[in-house]
């Protein structure tokens, strides 16, 4: 952790100003700044988002903008500190929890999936729980086991969440947006190695619904489905598989894991007839293991081939760079496994 | 006191008791389900803070919280069709008896994980305060409670923040069949607010005056800007932990001992020695309680079921496969 001055603190500086090109921590951090001038119910809490300015900044210029009271610096509690959300949210409150990695977050699951997620339906509908969770995870750089995790899988089980994983700028900037206006409570996925992703921007776009997923690519031969980092690990593919053997693959960024867009993926896989699924996370019960099982049952007749999967390594995160490099899929492995997906090709055949 | 006062508080006592009776009764008829936890013997507790606060408190409750919904003016008939699982319930039939809500009445829940009371009332205290409001939250907990993590984190932050809540420890001295110098190191659970600067004062809390003006004063020194405070409450359930449990782990002689400071018999005594209820008053009151309870059972009984699955889960419905809803 570096060492800043008192007076550079990022949580006293001015906040991210929309430009044409934006990274996705600044358009985040734009989306709050809006937010929260917009209305005061909506409040930020978690460890290091006031003075300090956020772990990865998205917080950034907002104590000072809107005072301790609606960017609160928190213990390290992370399960009262959400559960103070939830508490917040029943009576008014549109609280937005920044829980520092998603690591952390298996400490707040109570008040995550006991709570925010059953609330409402418990009480017969009386309540909403206008809750944003924002977690930062994924695989970084040489975090090791317990700073690189995905929990997709645990969470994606859960009635009564939705789950967003916006992969740009723009999408990060719509979905935050979007999320805190709902009266739901919504688990926020980022990724640590995308913050400084660049990307164009545009505030006045019209925005995607919250839930769509999103063709990034237009192709023909096989359908690769992603979400997060890994849609751009699928488009680097996509542009060898194109160069190398002439295949077009059709990229799809899911955007929102739960609920998960079938009607773009199906209507995707029954022009390709073959479908990738593209996961940082581990593979066995994973949330690549939903969207494959749902795809097979509606695309059966579609399909010219079993539906396939890369996915992470069934380890712990390892620290050493290269194992840990290993551990989850890239672009090679993605070209691998389209290529014995498509089969031999006329042109290799002898 | 008041003799409208005292009246309000001893028909509480009856209804509290009346009404678990026959919630046990109904358990054992087969119709309530899941598990029920009743309150006879910790009726001073709920009904003492409860009288003391002021229509405009939250109240956030532990799965043992039939007798807080009903002081907090929750009807016994929505109450018991709740327990029942109809769709008249306080819940609409989706909670059942450890999830006991009413938003008007501000009444937060009934949480069937233990712990989980200290950050909702942290969470709506954090409300109160961010927007400078008057109102306090009545945060109810048992002793077994005081172990979890949430408790000294919710503490912390209370403090911290200064957040206008009231811890209530309604130490019954037992976490199910555990005995508290078995689970807990320092008994004293109102000792355990001094690591953050909470004030904590114990209470006898078959003694429902006694938890009456302690609340007062609690809310008093809240309202006046102090900050959380915490009160226990050392009171006694005469039955086990729920239906389930048959308290085989406690002696006879301990519980006849306790029942012998029975906080309805202790306070009807003291109310008519001051002359606050005459004896007529109170056969009256009891007559009235029974014929309460009875017509609430009748309703629950007959009431209808729920009929939706998915009703309300979310407040803006989806597909979960992105389809358009019908």
């Amino acid at each position: 952790m570096t060492t800043r001055k008192r007076n550079e603190n990022m949580g006293l500086i001015a906040p991210a100003e929309p430009k044409p090109e934006m990274q996705v921590w600044e358009a985040l951090n734009l989306a709050l700044n809006e937010a929260m001038a917009e209305d005061e119910a909506v409040f930020i809490l978690g460890e290091d988002v006031g003075l300090y300015g956020g772990s990865y900044r998205v917080t950034q210029g907002l104590y000072a903008r809107y005072g301790e009271w609606r960017v609160r610096d928190t213990p390290i509690s992370e399960n009262s500190f959400t559960g103070l959300g939830v508490g917040a949210a029943l009576v008014g409150g549109r609280p937005v929890v920044e829980i520092m990695t998603i690591n952390f977050a298996l400490l707040a699951l109570d008040s995550i999936i006991n709570m925010a997620a059953k609330l409402r339906y418990m009480s017969g509908g009386q309540f909403i729980v206008p809750l944003v969770v924002r977690m930062p995870g994924g695989v970084a750089k040489q975090l090791a086991a317990q700073h690189s995790q995905r929990l997709e899988h645990t969470l994606a089980n859960v009635p009564g969440l939705r789950i967003l994983a916006p992969a740009t700028p723009q999408d990060s900037y719509w979905q935050l947006r979007q999320a805190i206006d709902s009266d739901d409570p919504i688990v926020f996925l980022e990724h640590e190695l995308l913050y400084w992703k660049k990307g164009p921007f545009d505030p006045k776009a019209e925005p995607l619904p919250m839930h769509a997923a999103q063709v990034v690519r237009r192709g023909r031969d096989v359908t690769l489905i992603a979400w997060h980092r890994m849609v751009d690990v699928s488009l680097e593919a996509a542009q060898r598989l194109e160069a190398e053997d002439g295949i077009l693959a059709e990229v799809i960024d899911l955007r929102s894991l739960r609920p998960l867009d079938m009607p773009t993926l199906a209507a995707s896989v029954s022009e390709t007839h073959r479908a990738l699924v593209v996961e940082e996370d581990c593979r066995f019960a994973g949330f690549g293991a939903e969207i494959a099982a749902e795809l097979s049952e509606r695309c059966f007749t579609d399909l010219d081939a079993p539906i396939g999967r890369v996915a992470g390594a069934d380890v712990p995160t390892p620290y050493n760079a290269r194992l840990e490099a290993r551990s989850i899929p890239d672009a090679e492995q993605v070209v691998q496994a389209v290529r014995r997906l498509l089969g031999p090709r006329e042109e290799v055949v002898e | 006191m008041q003799k409208s006062e005292a009246r309000a508080i001893y028909h509480d006592l009856l209804l509290a008791r009346e009404f678990e009776q026959a919630a046990a009764e109904a358990y054992t008829q087969g119709k309530i389900g899941g598990f029920l936890h009743l309150y006879p013997g910790e009726e001073a507790v709920a009904i003492g803070t409860l009288h003391a606060a002021d229509a405009g408190d939250y109240v956030v409750s532990t799965y043992r919280e039939h007798v807080h919904a009903l002081v907090r003016g929750i009807s016994p008939r929505a109450v018991m069709a709740e327990l029942f699982g109809k769709a008249t319930g306080c819940s609409r039939g989706y909670g059942g008896s450890m999830h006991l809500f009413d938003r008007e009445r501000r009444f937060l829940g009934g949480y069937a994980i233990v712990g989980e009371t200290f950050t909702v009332a942290i969470g709506v205290g954090y409300w109160i305060a961010m927007n400078e409001g008057r109102d306090a939250v009545l945060c109810y907990f048992g002793d077994g409670a005081a172990n979890q993590g949430t408790f000294h984190e919710s503490l912390n932050m209370a403090a911290l923040w200064k957040l206008p809540v009231l811890f209530i420890c309604e130490n019954n001295h037992y976490q199910i069949g555990t005995e508290i110098h078995r689970h807990t190191a320092v008994p004293e659970i109102h000792r355990h607010g001094v690591a953050y600067g909470i004030p904590g004062r114990k209470v006898d809390g078959m003694d429902v005056l006694a938890v009456l003006e302690a609340t007062r004063e609690a809310l008093r020194l809240i309202r006046d800007g102090a900050g959380p405070q915490l009160l226990e409450c050392e009171t006694y359930r005469y039955r086990g932990h729920s239906m389930a449990d048959a308290g085989a782990y406690r002696s006879a002689l301990e519980v006849a001992e306790l029942a012998a400071r029975d906080p309805v018999r202790q306070f009807e005594k003291i109310a008519c020695g001051n002359g606050w209820l005459k004896t007529e008053e109170c056969e009256a009151l009891a007559r009235q309680v029974r014929e309460e309870v009875e017509d609430a059972v009748r309703f629950a009984d007959e009431s209808p079921e729920p009929e939706r699955l998915d009703e309300g889960v979310h407040a803006e419905p989806f597909h979960l496969y992105g389809e358009a809803r019908s």
